[in-house]
């Protein structure tokens, strides 16, 4: 493991930043820290980076115990939101700083930095100051002058936040491929569940100073560890006392037919649980249909156990709709597609809750 | 508009270095262009004619002025022993104080913006006071407390040290009031890079904040010198005028001006500022020298 956070709690006041984190992050690999604003996943990645100090816990890069060694020996490449240009010194200069503070060779210096500005796209931008630069080429030299020190690791806070989003994408594919090419382990922090969804190996989720859940991509969104997770990972819906996606709910416009079967139970108490078959439809009246690029959202009134109508989102295709001939006022049957997963919703006020705090 | 730069020639550049043609070339012809906009025209017209009256026609006038005496008049003065002494001694002690400033005007300016300590508003206000409080009442004020009766035990009257001790009092908001801006507006992220990077806090400084700060520094350097040379009422009461030793310029001038030798006192006002001149160019050449360094 590249590096071990191990208990680590951070206060600011009387806010938990980071309430007793311990977590592993593997050698080589692109990781994600994924939550909410204010969720403490900047606040480790500069714990990690040593920018800041945890109050209790430990830190270990690469075997060495790093909690109270300063930022400038931790040899960590770190990448911050807005760029922090040195802005009197040309891009050549800044991706040149980190080899000059350690003294070396001039021409080892210049050809390191070809290299690099090679290697982000921005060699013939090399005498250029960064004022001169789009937002993309900014934090792309800001990489290469992280890169230049060969860290041990390479840390990037919200790295394309600032950027827009078709820049955003662009770089978000173009670091995945540049991780592939130098495989430096590497830990991106984001609140962009579809940016790390595309773009890590493993995601960490975090969210008010706790870590929810570790796992591939694949993992989180299969096997969601519980209902934070689930909603966070992209768009949610209750449908008769469950959480599930609204591309997973299935719209009859006559009642069908009950097919028997159990339900799979998922890992842990709280997790995502699989369904085997089709259970009982709950009937609903369309209340308005959106039509967004190829998908058509449906939203739906359905009676609610206490009485007062839920309203119900689900998501099917264009085609889908059409055929269907949903109309606001028509009356339907909705069910989970069998195969989907699922999360028991914890009590009525609780979902709420958790949506203010996203 | 008549040096707009013809797009054509622009694009195979801009095409070489990845830019727009079109930026580029917009770029190139804004200099050129001498187009304004009706407000803009007014806003120039203002203040061109502000600092014609103000600034512009008093300093020709000095120069007129020196020249009616014609050059052996102006040489004469200028090497008379006693105002070359005078010269001197402003020019060396304002060069003294401005270094002094430079360093402590920067230290005040860090101290105020990068701490947190009780009593930090009240200092903020009091570093005006030196540059509010007339200058006849400064003077008063040091020779109360460094005269001859000094309830510190520190008499520098009649010295040279009482010039510098004027100069550095009236002086001193200038550097603290240009760079205090400048380092609160500092992203602290820049100086995170660099730490990450391998620099030490020494070196941090050195690389990334002063370069940042030069221009204000030279800046407030610059006020500082020219403030220093000029200065008349702080000191004449503590430094005593004394001929060849504590006279400075300015009471060189006046004293010209009340023997009623008008083309003199211009003569050494010329002086003053040519040197100015040549010392506010020579903060810029060195700062400029400084920034790109880094």
């Amino acid at each position: 493991m590249s590096i071990e956070v191990s208990r680590v709690s951070k206060l600011f006041g009387d806010f938990v930043a980071l309430d007793d984190v311990s977590v592993s992050i593997p050698t080589g690999q692109l990781t994600a820290l994924l939550g909410p604003s204010g969720g403490g996943k900047s606040t480790l990645l500069r714990i990690i980076a040593g920018l800041e100090q945890a109050d209790t816990g430990r830190i270990d890069i690469e075997g060495r115990d790093a909690t109270r060694l300063p930022a400038r020996k931790r040899n960590v490449g770190f990448v911050f939101q807005h760029y922090a240009a040195f802005k009197h010194l040309s891009v050549a200069r800044n991706v040149a700083f980190g080899l000059e503070i350690r003294k070396t060779p001039k021409d080892q210096t210049a050809d390191r930095v070809h290299e690099l500005l090679k290697l982000v796209h921005l060699e013939q931008f090399a005498d250029r100051l960064p004022s001169q630069l789009s937002g993309g080429q900014r934090q792309r030299m800001a990489l290469a002058r992280a890169l230049a020190i060969q860290p041990s690791v390479l840390l990037l806070d919200e790295p394309f936040g600032a950027l827009d989003a078709k820049v955003r994408k662009e770089l978000r594919d173009w670091l995945r491929r540049l991780h592939d090419e130098i495989p430096v382990t590497t830990v991106f922090v984001t609140h962009d569940q579809e940016e790390a969804l595309e773009v890590a190996d493993e995601i960490v989720v975090i969210n008010n100073g706790r870590i929810e859940q570790v796992g591939s991509p694949d993992e989180l969104y299969d096997a969601p560890a519980n209902y934070f997770v689930m909603s966070f990972l992209g768009p949610v819906t209750h449908l008769d006392g469950k959480l599930v996606r609204p591309h997973d709910v299935e719209i009859h416009t006559q009642a069908p037919v009950p097919v028997a079967g159990d339900t799979v139970a998922g890992g842990a108490t709280g997790g995502a649980q699989q369904t085997a078959a089709a259970g009982p439809a709950v009937e609903g009246t369309v209340v308005r249909t959106v039509r967004v690029g190829f998908e058509a959202r449906v939203e739906v009134a359905v009676a609610g156990a206490d009485g007062a109508d839920q309203s119900v989102e689900a998501v099917l295709t264009r085609a889908e709709a059409r055929t269907l001939g949903l109309a606001p006022g028509a009356k339907v049957w909705l069910r989970q597609a069998p195969g989907s997963i699922s999360i028991d919703a914890p009590a009525a006020a609780e979902p709420r809750e958790l949506v203010a705090a996203v | 508009m008549t040096t707009t730069a013809p797009p054509v020639a622009a694009a195979p550049e801009a095409a070489a270095t990845g830019l727009p043609a079109r930026r580029r070339a917009g770029r190139r012809a804004a200099p050129g262009s001498t187009r304004l906009t009706p407000t803009a025209g007014v806003g120039l017209g203002v203040a061109l004619i502000w600092f014609s009256a103000l600034a512009l026609l008093p300093l020709i006038a000095v120069l007129v002025e020196t020249s009616t005496g014609g050059w052996p008049v102006f040489w004469s003065t200028i090497t008379n022993a006693q105002t070359a002494a005078a010269l001197r001694l402003t020019i060396t002690q304002a060069l003294g104080v401005t270094a002094v400033n430079i360093v402590m005007g920067t230290l005040i300016a860090w101290v105020l913006v990068r701490d947190r300590f009780p009593g930090k508003r009240a200092l903020e206000v009091l570093i005006d006071i030196p540059f509010a409080l007339p200058t006849i009442v400064a003077g008063l004020v040091l020779l109360t407390l460094y005269g001859p009766n000094s309830p510190l035990g520190v008499n520098v009257a009649n010295t040279r040290a009482a010039v510098f001790l004027a100069f550095l009092f009236v002086t001193l908001p200038f550097v603290v009031r240009t760079v205090q801006p400048v380092l609160a507006e500092l992203d602290k992220s820049v100086e995170e890079a660099a730490a990450s990077l391998g620099a030490s806090p020494f070196t941090t400084f050195r690389r990334i904040i002063l370069p940042a700060l030069t221009p204000a520094i030279a800046a407030g350097a610059a006020l500082s010198f020219a403030r220093g040379i000029s200065e008349y009422g702080s000191l004449v009461l503590l430094s005593g005028n004394l001929p060849m030793r504590t006279e400075v310029t300015s009471v060189r001038i006046l004293s010209y001006l009340e023997n009623g030798d008008q083309a003199a006192a211009a003569a050494v006002a010329s002086v003053l500022l040519v040197v100015s001149l040549l010392v506010i160019v020579a903060l810029d050449v060195l700062q400029r020298r400084v920034v790109r360094r880094g």
